[in-house]
């Protein structure tokens, strides 16, 4: 693996260096600033990624009686609430001492493969595809989905209809389209009816049909751009995800699976209740978002990658047929080259994104949706955690619970946080292999864009207020005095300052 | 039976004054019961939710704006094809130039109310002014329900 860690992260005499700044980074949720510092040659020096985290969530929650949190946790983040819903019942699953029902733990499968479907549809049709398909240095009034819409009606209409049915499973079984409440500590809160489960059942089809297209699209793009995909910033890194008793994928529950990058397995089917004592979390002077890493192997070695490609790739295998057939072409496809490239995180995406309808057709086949038996109890605990593969990867939920039944602290590690080195890593191998610093434009700067976009970071949670995400991109000579600068406007258009 | 009007509301209840909308809504869903209207609210506007607009006579859109000079700010809008860059959420008018191109019609008639906002930060409350400026809208937006007559 190249060194490119010590080469960038910490500049030797960043006092000699410009200072390129794009802030936020776009269509990605929240507020994203990437800073390249450049040399008297105009050479990249330091990189580094900047999030503003979403922070005073513990304060939100302390003091919630436990049973609130499955609903207030959603008010987290507008783009994978569920997860959050799911994460935190869990944990306070534990907390009651339950072992879900039958019918209990189906109806949350059936919500989180829903949540899977819809999240990964809206990524791949809306927010990837129009770098994806027109260029990464195209006209900017088309690398948008009112571009693709224009170009690409009937993959973008697929798009709308995918992301549309993911709504409406979670609809029927989280009880409402947003602020659901259908997951509560020990089960559910209701079962799925026939007539529910029927209205779903007539388009499961044409989901699997359409999602089953939609990893043909994203291997044909990397087909025909080989050589850009196997090198726009790769890097190697060690995984992280849970996988079933048996080695499958399982996007709901397992064990912790952790692997080096040349593929030594750390720990495997890792209790994830006691998840701090093999992962923990380093702080930056630099950044708002803490690193995790492999307690074992230190802040320093011991990051690592989750989310859709270490999941299809550290699977032993994917328990429904299209998807584990196509997962074995992507492993298989150029000699493998696919499976380690970063851009190959977006057919990896796909498959889940299959896997996810194959799922949802079995269970809406499955008489325990219909049960009666929602919820259960058992011996109280003090404490709970929650561990779920969301959308963008791993997600972790670890609160405490006093003797009044109120929260007393919580810890979340969200999907994004997990991949924060990892995401800084792509950006440094892009800026190497993209930006010198002799011109500052737009498509330029869209290359690191798209090296974030693969990893479909939230970086906040759900603040919608228009005019609110103004671009700035700034250069600094030497002496800090400000040489160029470009801006971004709420409506995505860019001007000179 | 789709409702002829669809008022939807942007925004998170449980972030400052993005909450705005939610509220209004909500005020306005309890004086409204006749099936004239649907109440829809999310945390922001996706592509599918072009699907909510097929069969309305009309659609309202409520969000706190934060560069909103006056207290709220009604109007019409159109399809737009504005590139949005806007990461996961789209704009009204992004959103009806997506229906255009998805139905190939064109979109219901449709309004913006924008209500000014000054804090968004995750557990505050509302904002004493914003309170004030979600009473001046609520006003504006009953005497516009009161002016569409009842069309099914």
């Amino acid at each position: 693996m190249t060194d490119i860690k010590n080469d960038l992260e910490t500049a030797a005499h960043p006092e000699n260096l410009r200072r390129v700044a794009i802030d936020p980074v776009s269509r990605v949720e929240g507020h994203g600033k990437v800073t390249l510092l450049l040399d008297e040659n105009d050479r990249i020096h330091q990189v580094r990624l900047h999030i503003v985290e979403f922070r005073g969530f513990e304060k939100f929650i302390q003091g919630r009686p436990y049973w609130e949190a499955p609903v207030m946790v959603q008010r987290l983040c507008g783009i994978c609430p569920v997860s959050h819903h799911l994460a935190a019942s869990k944990a306070m699953d534990m907390i009651v001492g339950a072992t879900l029902t039958p019918t209990a733990e189906k109806v949350r499968r059936l919500m989180h493969y829903g949540q899977i479907l819809q999240s990964h549809a809206l990524h791949f049709f809306h927010l990837c595809s129009p770098d994806l398909l027109f260029g990464f240095d195209s006209d900017v009034a088309k690398r948008n989905i009112v571009g693709v819409i224009g170009a690409y009606p009937e993959i973008a209409k697929q798009g709308v209809l995918l992301r549309k049915f993911g709504q409406e499973v979670i609809r029927i079984t989280a009880g409402k389209r947003v602020h659901g409440t259908g997951s509560i500590p020990g089960g559910v809160n209701k079962n799925v009816s026939i007539e529910e489960r029927d209205y779903l059942l007539k388009d499961i089809d044409q989901m699997v049909a359409w999602s089953s297209d939609a990893v043909g699209i994203a291997r044909k793009l990397f087909e025909q751009n080989l050589n850009l995909y196997n090198n726009f910033g790769t890097f190697k890194a060690h995984t992280l995800n849970l996988v079933r008793a048996d080695g499958a994928m399982d996007l709901y529950h397992g064990g912790l699976r952790a692997r080096s990058m040349d593929g030594e397995t750390f720990f495997d089917h890792y209790d994830y209740s006691h998840y701090w004592d093999a992962i923990f979390e380093d702080v930056k002077p630099w950044s708002y978002m803490k690193f995790p890493f492999l307690r074992a192997l230190g802040p320093e070695n011991g990051w690592y990658r989750v989310g859709p490609l270490t999941r299809v790739t550290q699977c032993d295998f994917i328990p429904t047929p299209l998807a584990n057939q196509a997962r074995m072409a992507f492993l298989a496809f150029n000699g493998g080259s696919a499976a380690k490239a970063t851009l190959g995180t977006h057919w990896a995406r796909m498959i889940e994104m299959l896997h996810a309808a194959e799922q949802i057709r079995d269970l809406l086949h499955d008489p325990d949706l219909q049960g009666d038996e929602l919820v259960s109890t058992g011996e109280r605990q003090e404490r709970g955690v929650g561990v779920i593969e969301a959308p963008r990867g791993t997600l972790i939920h670890h609160y405490k619970v006093d003797e009044h039944d109120q929260i007393v602290r919580c810890n979340l590690i969200v999907s994004t946080t997990h991949n924060n080195q990892s995401m800084n890593e792509a950006i440094r191998q892009v800026a190497r292999q993209y930006l010198d610093g002799k011109k500052l434009t737009e498509g330029l700067l869209n290359h690191i864009e798209v090296a974030i976009r693969a990893f479909d970071p939230c970086l906040s949670c759900a603040t919608h207020a228009l005019g609110k995400m103004p671009l700035e991109v700034e250069l600094l000579d030497v002496a800090g005095t400000r040489v160029d600068v470009l801006a971004r406007a709420a409506d995505g258009t860019f001007c000179a300052g | 039976m789709v409702a002829p009007l669809l008022v939807f509301a942007i925004g998170n209840e449980s972030r400052g004054d993005d909450a705005l909308a939610p509220l209004l809504l909500r005020q306005l869903q309890s004086e409204h019961v006749s099936g004239q209207i649907e109440f829809i609210e999310d945390f922001q506007l996706q592509v599918e939710h072009v699907t909510d607009l097929q069969g309305r006579d009309a659609v309202l859109f409520i969000d706190a704006d934060m560069s909103c000079t006056a207290p709220f700010q009604f109007s019409p809008i159109s399809a737009a094809h504005d590139n949005s860059y806007t990461s996961h959420a789209m704009t009204p008018s992004a959103l009806l130039h997506t229906y255009v191109q998805v139905y190939g019609t064109g979109a219901p008639p449709s309004f913006l109310l924008r209500i000014r906002g000054y804090g968004f930060e995750l557990g505050e409350n509302l904002s004493t002014e914003a309170a004030s400026n979600l009473q001046q809208a609520a006003a504006r937006v009953r005497a516009w329900l009161a002016d569409i007559p009842a069309t099914r």
